[in-house]
């Protein structure tokens, strides 16, 4: 975080001098007002007072990560863009170019190693708690949408044969979209088992001895 | 390969200008050396290794191309 403090005339003078100072826009800071700049003194014998405010400056997750993600791929050789969407508790940054296959690797793997870095260095700045969403050419809408058909086609073949199935190792977002895609499934039940990282879903039929009332 | 371990360390430390990293190459392997200040050790290393693998990972993607193995140690 930068902070500027500033005397001036007036109120907005002050706050001109502090955005000057740190080279940003009005609606990138918070300004906090030390000294008012008080009315005239009586008949103006006590002169007036000057505005003092401070005015700070926190540098936002959105812009922090696109700096980290331009020198990891130039790094690693790849021409991207980010496209940076800001929402109330996340930013989502999503990574476009050709040929970004290595970004995202084996179910996701590099991705989410990305994300991980992205946000341990981005929390290293700044106090900031926001959490960066990583995605690469739509790949996590794409996987959460394959996931939720894979789900519901082995939930019907669990109806039909009675048969338990058991998925392959999934990281605990992935488990949760099939957790999900199955929850108002009757008949089904889901859980996991295994220790990280080979926790598993298991998509079984419900118990019929317990009545559920 | 190296530019990555630098950029992904430079980023994860407190002391950045104590990262220093050095490449040894051979025809089937390359093989990164990463060494921080001992008090950043524990930056890029993290809870299980959980650090260290994620920029393992992450090199690793970047060496696809180049097609050899990629060995990355980390020292003080």
């Amino acid at each position: 975080m930068k902070v500027a403090e500033k005397t001036a005339r007036t109120l907005e003078e002050a706050i001109e001098a502090c955005l000057n100072e740190l080279g940003v826009k009005r609606d990138q800071v918070s300004i906090e007002v030390l000294d008012e700049p008080g009315k005239k003194g009586l008949f103006g014998l006590f002169g007036s007072r000057l505005a003092k405010v401070k005015v700070s400056y926190q540098d936002d997750p959105g812009s922090l990560a696109c700096e980290f993600l331009t020198n990891l791929t130039r790094a690693m050789s790849v021409t991207a863009d980010f496209e940076v969407f800001r929402r109330a508790e996340h930013v989502t940054i999503n990574i476009t170019g050709t040929d970004l296959g290595i970004l995202i690797g084996r179910r996701g793997d590099t991705l989410e190693s990305i994300q991980f870095l992205t946000n341990l260095a981005v929390s290293k700045m700044i106090s900031d708690k926001t959490r960066i969403i990583i995605d690469v050419e739509g790949y996590r809408k794409r996987r959460e949408e394959t996931l939720v058909k894979l789900a519901k086609r082995l939930a019907d073949k669990v109806k039909k044969t009675g048969n338990r199935i058991i998925l392959e190792p999934m990281s605990p977002q992935e488990r949760r979209i099939i957790h999900t895609a199955l929850q108002n499934e009757w008949r089904i039940s889901t859980f996991s088992e295994g220790e990280e990282p080979h926790r598993r879903v298991v998509i079984s039929l419900k118990r019929h001895n317990k009545d559920v009332s | 390969m190296k530019e990555v371990v630098e950029v992904l360390a430079k980023a994860l430390v407190d002391q950045p200008d104590q990262v220093i990293v050095a490449q040894h190459t051979t025809e089937k392997t390359v093989h990164i050396q990463l060494s921080v200040a001992p008090e950043d050790m524990g930056k890029v290393i993290g809870k299980q290794g959980k650090i260290a693998n994620a920029i393992r990972s992450i090199v690793k993607a970047a060496a696809v191309k180049d097609g050899r193995r990629v060995i990355v140690d980390i020292d003080q």
